[in-house]
């Protein structure tokens, strides 16, 4: 009887333990985005008072306002939505495409091919970013070139810029090609007996039962596009197609002290991917014990 | 046997097929990884043996860049900086996911709520994160100050002094990648059987001993997952530094990444951008390679 009293408030001693040593950590990992709305929300004075005001006593608006009329902001917003959309609908189209060939079909170059691609996924991206201007600045008919490339901007300053490199990203290929593997192809053999087209094939029997797999790549492939920041900050030099990333940076450079709008713009951007995120948990979760455990 | 042969002959014809449709499928995304990574290396490789400036010259100059990066000071500085940061930076991401994987490994209630919580910092972009902050990081309003008051600690201005800027870095890129590193190992840890734990149990080995022989060895293929990503990004680190600190003070957070995007971007020397690229792809290289040696020496003992 003692033995046993002494063993179960052992135990909840160590779930007591176990549940502060989590809240804690927790609360550390909150803090900053805590912070940072309590800072957007409160008024100058309190934001630059000692000690700090957990519990602001007025709340503004004002520092939303204020970032977005300095700065065009919900400009920039809307470019980086359209990168990071058109982003994810090429991703998921040629990465599946892409995916299903080395996962599904036979053919005499589906091993080299895919070790190489894999292999360039090494190689720095700054390595291929100088020339890659020199690259996208001669492509022939793009942004007032003639046809030997030159005259123009060529895709330089332009939102394919953005779009076109990253159109068909190794890491949705990789990841698609995972998901395939692990679909079975009799189904596929069968469609053929029965004559159906190699690309309905993919399209109308293995592409719709891969709906988790895009969802999750849609997931990154967006995050990856939102908060991407040194590529677009060299190809686009008009500051109308700036996107939010780039906004966000040369507002917190140029107005310094500007604590209050400096906090409401990073919320601001921030937020499309929270929404993403709370909407979507379990994809999220998903993917990367997938990728993870897979790679 | 005439109708072996014609069967044999369809099936050719059925692959063949399939091999066409293969490389039709395949041909955006190599046509794409052949213009913008392909062309792009190899003139790479061209540009580092000239002197291109994109206004006027493109002479080739053989290793001229290479022998000016020897004595280039400032680019030796910025490697130093990076590998300060690495050495900090991966143990520490490796241990934190680890730990946090395995504290939320058990399937206790509200577990699922404080999974959500460390993860959501991994959700802000590099620019944002940095943003929030500066201002966390204030020397005299910020809140990492303000808590260190509360103990009577004056806390540093950590982003103004040579000795805390780069330990700045490391708690704002901490504070972001332990997150998702974390959910790798949960899904590593699951892949642990549990009769490895259970006759351990049986031949009386403790908590300690069962994480020394049976978790840590069964999730060696996890930790080279982790620390290699960990290393590639850590050797390539750029948006915190260019946000939080502006490569300042005196150039203690500069990191090669942002060096070669001045040399290259600003001041139009992409001849020797493009070499001191290559050394910086060689140093990410050979720290890949180092990392895949000491993963294999610790061979799983079960």
């Amino acid at each position: 009887m003692g033995v046993t009293g002494g063993s179960a408030m052992k135990r909840g001693f160590n779930k007591t333990v176990y549940y502060i040593v989590c809240i804690l950590i927790a609360i550390a990992m909150f803090l900053p985005f805590y912070w940072s709305v309590l800072t957007s929300l409160k008024p100058d004075d309190e934001i630059f008072a000692m000690p700090i005001k957990w519990f602001p006593d007025h709340f503004t608006f004002e520092h939303y306002r204020k970032a977005f009329t300095t700065v065009p902001f919900a400009l920039y917003f809307w470019n980086s939505l359209v990168l990071a959309l058109a982003g994810v609908l090429a991703n998921l189209f040629f990465g599946s495409l892409s995916g299903y060939a080395f996962a599904k079909l036979k053919f005499r170059l589906n091993k080299p091919i895919f070790r190489v691609l894999l292999a360039a996924m090494m190689i720095p991206g700054i390595v291929t970013m100088i020339p890659t201007v020199y690259v996208m600045r001669h492509i022939p008919f793009a942004g007032g070139n003639d046809f030997f490339g030159s005259g123009g901007n060529g895709l330089m300053n332009s939102f394919w810029g953005i779009i076109l490199p990253g159109a068909s990203g190794t890491f949705a290929v990789f990841f698609m090609r995972q998901f395939f593997l692990t679909l079975p192809s009799d189904m596929m053999e069968m469609a053929r007996i029965e004559g159906c087209r190699e690309f309905m094939i993919f399209w109308r029997i293995y592409l719709p039962l891969t709906k988790p797999a895009l969802a999750t790549l849609s997931i990154f492939t967006f995050q990856a596009g939102w908060n991407g920041f040194l590529w677009p900050m060299i190809v686009l030099n008009d500051p109308d197609k700036a996107t939010i990333q780039m906004g966000l940076q040369a507002f917190s450079y140029n107005f310094q002290t500007d604590y209050g709008p400096m906090m409401a713009g990073a919320l601001v951007a921030i937020l499309p991917i929270l929404v993403l995120f709370l909407a979507l948990q379990r994809y999220f979760v998903q993917g990367i014990a997938f990728s993870g455990i897979k790679g | 046997m005439m109708k072996g042969g014609s069967y044999m002959a369809s099936m050719r014809k059925v692959e063949r097929h399939q091999a066409r449709t293969a490389y039709l499928f395949i041909t955006p995304t190599v046509l794409l990884f052949a213009v913008f990574t392909v062309i792009p290396v190899v003139m790479a490789l061209y540009l580092s043996f000239t002197n291109y400036d994109v206004l006027s010259r493109n002479d080739w100059i053989g290793l001229d860049n290479y022998r000016r990066l020897i004595d280039d000071d400032l680019l030796w500085k910025t490697f130093r900086n990076v590998f300060l940061y690495s050495v900090i930076f991966v143990p520490l991401n490796i241990l934190i996911s680890l730990l946090l994987g395995l504290l939320l490994s058990r399937a206790w209630r509200g577990v699922k709520l404080f999974r959500t919580f460390y993860y959501l910092p991994t959700l802000t972009s590099a620019v944002a994160a940095a943003t929030v902050w500066i201002w966390l990081l204030h020397p005299e309003f910020g809140l990492v100050n303000g808590l260190l008051s509360y103990v009577g600690i004056t806390g540093p201005a950590w982003l103004s002094e040579t000795r805390t800027a780069m330990l700045s870095i490391v708690m704002l890129t901490l504070w972001q990648s332990v997150g998702s590193n974390m959910i790798i190992y949960l899904a590593g840890l699951q892949g642990v059987p549990d009769y490895l734990y259970e006759s351990a149990r049986l031949d009386g080995a403790g908590k300690l001993d069962c994480f020394r022989f049976i978790t840590w060895p069964q999730l060696r293929p996890t930790t080279f997952l982790v620390s290699t990503m960990a290393i590639i990004g850590a050797l390539q680190l750029f948006d915190q530094a260019f946000v939080l600190t502006q490569g300042g003070p005196a150039n203690v957070t500069k990191t090669p990444v942002y060096l070669i995007y001045q040399q290259g971007f600003n001041q139009l020397q992409m001849g020797y951008a493009s070499a001191q690229a290559f050394v910086l792809a060689m140093a990410i290289l050979v720290f890949s390679l180092i990392n895949m040696r000491i993963s294999k020496a610790e061979e799983p003992v079960v």
